[in-house]
């Protein structure tokens, strides 16, 4: 697989990334470049392996439910870009 | 007397509980170091004031006959663990201004143990990186040169490269790593110094500024092995906070430190003999080999017969889960804002300004790799592949002890070299990276000198929770190779 | 009988699925250990985790694992031993992390079924696909400044349980009776409050419209409908437009559509659309989620007595209709309130005054059962003074207006104002006999045909006695007398 511009394009915009259309060429070069290695990967089949997401060889941990964390709302707005009224702020959201 | 800065961990520790040194002076002596290697640029953050206030409370505790095991020993922290007031960018223009308000668990756990910080050590943006030349706050030097005259400056190797450099220029005694496909042991044989990733599961990721949780483990950085048992002695252990943090005991490292490999079954997989890889690298491996045997050991050839799709499976792994774990990176909470004419064109704009090319480069190939139509072509095939290559190691372990490889393909290359091709760069960590897949522990210690003087590392991996091991063969590396060599900057210091 | 909409070009029938997301009771977080009261104020019950900050990771709420296999268990439905928590990919300003902690490939609780009530006293069996676990987002509010919107974390990383019902809806009454019961069913469980006003229980409407024993059409997803009534509206809106399109020739998009209950309408949320791809992947900081035979089976241990068995024991133990069973069991407090009461005693009468004297009572005063002056014992006390003809039943309901007031006994009441019904048939004589005496002319009409002035009598001597003439007594003795 090879990723056109277009694709490119799509992607940035799912990643939120803003892509310049001038840069866009650039990526299409070097993602399709890297794809292009990882696809040996096709070379192996791997029909009857079992996906592996993790090594950790453990059971999945789990806390009591008790409430234990919080309740410290200037820590939490300490490094907001903008905060106002105890509320995080951004540009008006139109739903 | 010899300078303060030349003392390894254990040499210090001796020293500060017979009084012979304080916390203070040993602290004030790296202070200087750091002023003197500036251009080095291994720090993002130097935090003398904190480091001297830490010492101080050190030479209280060392009166009052409280010291903690690490006390008064002054390390560098990699800028990727969160600390507590003090700014953590990751490297990252996007972390630019943060400061966290909590202590990632790693470095409560030296706090604890009586160590102090002397600053916050640059890095690969966000840990991608081979080189240290990804970071928003420029690259930085290897200490070491050349020694043919060539004045190149040579990369410190990556992402850890602010923790290799600082330790390998004597400007802290020790220092914290992460390692997700490389990043300790890479840097610590391009520096010429000894770092181990411990297994996956070993050291909690809490507070940690994450690239790949799955691989992701952070480590240590010390001049000898010794002094990496002593490190991670302190940071290991089980937290609750971490739920893929194992809840075993971790064993005394120090005490078990014994250098013996007599009896033991060292592994050499022949897939790592890889066409191209420069002779130099052969030869320092093929001379641990019989340093292994004229230790005891016996040598047994092994297949790990994925080798090759390592590096392809890891470019899918560890790019989908960064995509992922830096969505959170959106100018809302923390870090960098670029105003924008609406949300998205905020986020946009912010997430454009605030990521570098080559984090830019894996989020893209990360958020490609798990969209619809292409997840199972790339996504699941790699963590297929991911599965072969760890039962090749379980495979090989029902047969040796641990494994002895070379840690890179190369010693320390110039900046600038491997920037064309991304791909090109990805190559360094062709050895690591099978390691860090299958979750294992991993250790480089610096074997010897190329032609030009630059330093080489052999890695040793052991099977998981068996870093007791993985030290031992170290050791018994260590001690063959006498490595004395000192970079550049070190001995014109001296001198 | 199918519920079927007349258009241009004959029937059309709903088909509908609804996604209800239930807000799990709990102390604490899915994921943290931060607090979930509602109501608090903005970003305090926020910890590190729930904010995303970097390095930042999350551990899994024990409790509300548990909270989901019991709702799992009360569904009837499949638990799945082996679960997985997986991302779900997008951005929004009050989704910290860039993504949700949520259950795709492998939820938590599969296949189950749930009896619904009808209107008409038939029951429906509604399916339900499937039930996960995640984290809800934080709120956006968009009213507070004219250029900002307001982001508070509060409500982020609360557990979730998404419950999924098959497209087995056919009507807005079956969607009220399904959330109606479903609501009921977690209540009953515990493992949710239910209240949609604050949000505990959301829904989500996915609906497609098709001529009769035709297939599945396109359906489309409506999101913010948070009240029964609004499900209602939001169904019946949604038809019609659906109806229209497809009776001029046009097609359904698959869209995800708002439903605005101010102007009572759905509307395309084209934003969301654009960019739909949520790129789930296994969540690297989470294992999989495995459970043991013994942790269902404990929780199966304590599953409580659920709406429906209840339901039919009530029939069948107590001999009630299906109407008043209905009622009794749609609130758990209410149930118990009444075997308490009518333990050991005659069940109708007392399902009689639960309904008809203490709710409504309780109603007219705006209050709940959980406040009510009388309780069961006092209920069961009163009624005891019935059955054994210590009052009658209209001085009961004097005595029970009297309760309700003050709180005190049944006995204490009756002691205190002397309504202890007069049994002694020589009283009852006197009255009636001083009553036969003033009305002649009525006791001519009687004995000469007018069969029904006898109430008038009744009437009369209660009358007399101040109430407290044994109704019984007074008719048996009036018969004879008048008779006589
Ligand atoms: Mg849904
Ligand atoms: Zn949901």
């Amino acid at each position: 697989m090879s990723m056109d511009v277009k694709t490119v394009a799509k992607v940035a915009s799912l990643a939120r990334i803003r892509v310049e259309s001038d840069e866009l060429d650039k990526y299409s070069r070097e993602l399709s470049g890297i794809l292009k290695w990882i696809e040996m990967l096709d070379n192996v089949n791997t029909d009857s392996v079992e996906p592996l997401a993790n090594v950790a060889n453990i059971e999945l941990k789990q806390r009591e439910d008790v409430v234990s964390d919080g309740n410290y709302q200037q820590a939490v707005l300490k490094n907001a870009p903008e905060s106002l009224q105890g509320y995080f702020a951004v540009p008006k959201v139109i739903e | 007397m010899t300078e303060l800065t030349n003392l390894t961990i254990s040499e210090a520790l001796a020293k500060l509980g017979k009084k012979e040194i304080s916390a203070t002076e040993l602290t004030q002596a790296h202070i200087t170091a750091i002023e003197k290697n500036r251009h080095l640029n291994a720090f993002i953050t130097e935090t003398p004031d904190i480091a001297l206030s830490m010492a101080k409370a050190s030479d209280e505790r060392y009166a009052k006959g409280t010291a903690g095991a690490l006390e008064g020993i002054p390390l560098g922290i990699k800028d990727l663990f969160c600390t507590k007031g003090t700014r953590t960018t990751a490297a990252s223009n996007i972390l630019n201004n943060f400061v966290p308000q909590y202590e990632s668990t790693v470095t409560s756990k030296f706090w604890k143990d009586g160590a102090l910080m002397l600053g916050k050590l640059n890095l690969d943006e966000f840990a991608m990186g081979s080189a240290n030349t990804t970071s928003h706050f420029g690259n930085v030097l290897n200490p070491w040169k050349r020694n043919n005259g060539d004045t190149t400056d040579l990369v410190p190797g990556g992402s850890s490269g602010g923790s290799s450099a600082a330790v390998a220029a004597r400007m802290v005694m020790g220092a914290t790593g992460t390692d997700t496909g490389g990043s300790i042991r890479q840097p610590a044989a391009f520096c010429g110094i000894s770092g181990i990733k411990p297994t996956y599961g070993r050291c909690s990721r809490w507070g940690v500024v994450a690239f790949a949780s799955s691989l992701d483990q952070a480590g240590v950085f010390a001049r000898n092995v010794e002094d990496c048992a002593t490190l991670l002695q302190s940071c290991a252990g089980h937290d609750p906070m971490d739920s893929t943090s194992a809840n075993l005991p971790v064993p005394d490292f120090k005490a078990l430190l014994t250098g013996s490999v007599k009896g033991m079954k060292i592994g050499i997989p022949k897939e790592y003999r890889m066409d191209g890889t420069p002779e130099e690298i052969i030869k320092i491996w093929d001379q641990g080999i019989e340093w292994m045997k004229d230790a005891g050991a016996e040598i047994v050839n092994v297949s790990l017969p994925h080798t090759e799709y390592a590096l392809p499976t890891y470019y899918i792994i560890a790019p989908a889960e960064c995509s992922s774990n830096l969505a959170r990176y959106d100018g809302v909470r923390y870090g960098l804002r670029v105003e924008g004419e609406n949300l998205i064109d905020q986020y946009e704009r912010t997430r454009a300004a605030g990521f570098g090319n080559e984090v830019k480069r894996r989020i893209m190939i990360g958020t490609y790799v798990l969209s619809a139509g292409y997840y199972d072509a790339y996504y699941v095939k790699a963590q297929k592949l991911r599965r072969l290559i760890y039962n090749d190691f379980m495979n090989a372990f029902e047969k040796v002890d641990a494994l002895l490889t070379p840690t890179a393909p190369s010693a320390a290359f110039g900046i600038g070299e491997n920037e064309d091709d991304p791909i090109k760069m990805y190559l360094n960590d062709v050895f690591t990276v099978p390691c860090s897949l299958a979750g294992l522990p991993g250790m480089s210690v610096p074997a010897g000198v190329d032609s030009l003087g630059l330093p080489l590392g052999l890695q040793i991996i052991g099977k998981p929770w068996d870093e007791v091991t993985v030290f031992n063969v170290s050791r018994a590396i260590e001690r063959a190779a006498n490595f004395t060599a000192m970079p550049a900057t070190v001995v014109s210091k001296a001198a | 009988m199918a519920y079927l909409i007349r258009g241009e070009t004959g029937d059309w029938e709903m088909v509908i699925g609804l996604e209800v997301h239930a807000q799990i009771t709990a102390n604490s977080k899915l994921f943290s250990g931060s607090a979930t009261d509602f109501g608090s104020e903005a970003n305090t019950q926020v910890s590190f985790v729930d904010a995303a900050m970097p390095g930042m990771l999350p551990v899994l709420n024990q409790y509300c694992v548990e909270q989901a296999v019991r709702t799992g268990l009360g569904l009837n439905a499949a638990v799945n031993k082996y679960s997985v928590f997986e991302r779900k990919n997008y951005f929004y300003p009050d989704l910290p992390q860039g993504y949700q902690i949520s259950q795709f490939l492998h939820p938590i609780v599969g296949k189950g079924v749930v009896e619904i009530d009808l209107p008409d006293g038939t029951t429906k069996e509604i399916g339900i696909t499937r039930l996960h676990m995640e984290q809800d987002a934080g709120k956006s509010v968009h009213d507070m400044h004219p250029k900002k919107s307001f982001v508070d974390l509060n409500r982020s990383g609360s557990a979730l349980m998404e419950i999924v019902s098959e497209p087995d809806i056919r009507s807005p009454e079956e969607a009220t009776a399904y959330i109606t019961k479903l609501r009921m069913i977690l209540r009953y469980l515990g493992t949710c409050d239910g209240n949609m006003d604050e949000g505990s229980m959301r829904c989500d409407v996915n609906l497609s419209m098709r001529k009769p024993g035709a297939p599945f059409g396109t359906r489309c997803e409506i999101k913010n409908v948070n009240s029964i009534k609004a499900v209602q509206m939001a169904i019946d809106y949604e038809a019609q437009r659906q109806i229209e399109v497809l009776e001029n020739g046009g097609v359904i998009k698959q869209e995800t559509r708002l439903w605005d209950p101010a102007k009572g309408e759905t509307r395309s949320m084209r934003s969301k659309e654009e960019a739909h791809d949520y790129r789930y992947f296994p969540d690297p900081d989470l294992l999989p989620l495995t459970l043991t035979d013994e942790l269902i089976a404990r929780i199966k241990a304590t599953l409580p007595e659920l709406p429906d068995e209840k339901k039919h024991r009530f029939m069948g133990d107590y001999g009630l209709s299906l109407y008043d069973a209905g009622v009794l069991i749609a609130e758990r407090e209410r149930a118990d309130f009444f075997e308490s009461a009518a333990k050991g005693r005659d069940a109708k009468l007392c399902a009689n005054w639960v309904l008809n004297e203490l709710l409504g009572r309780l109603n007219k005063d705006g209050k709940t059962l959980s406040d009510s002056p009388v309780s069961a014992e006092n209920l069961g006390g009163l009624i005891d003074r019935i059955a054994d003809n210590t009052i009658s039943g209209r001085i009961a309901k004097d005595v029970f207006a009297e309760m309700m007031d003050s709180g005190t006994t049944a006995d204490s009441i009756i002691d205190a104002k002397g309504l202890k019904q007069v049994t002694d048939t020589g009283a009852i004589e006197a009255v009636i006999d001083s009553v036969m005496a003033e009305n002649p002319q009525m006791v001519a009409d009687y004995r000469g045909g007018k069969d029904k002035l006898f109430g008038f009598f009744v009437g009369q001597v209660m009358k007399k006695s101040g109430g407290k003439a044994n109704p019984a007594a007074v008719n048996d003795l009036l018969k004879s007398k008048l008779d006589g």
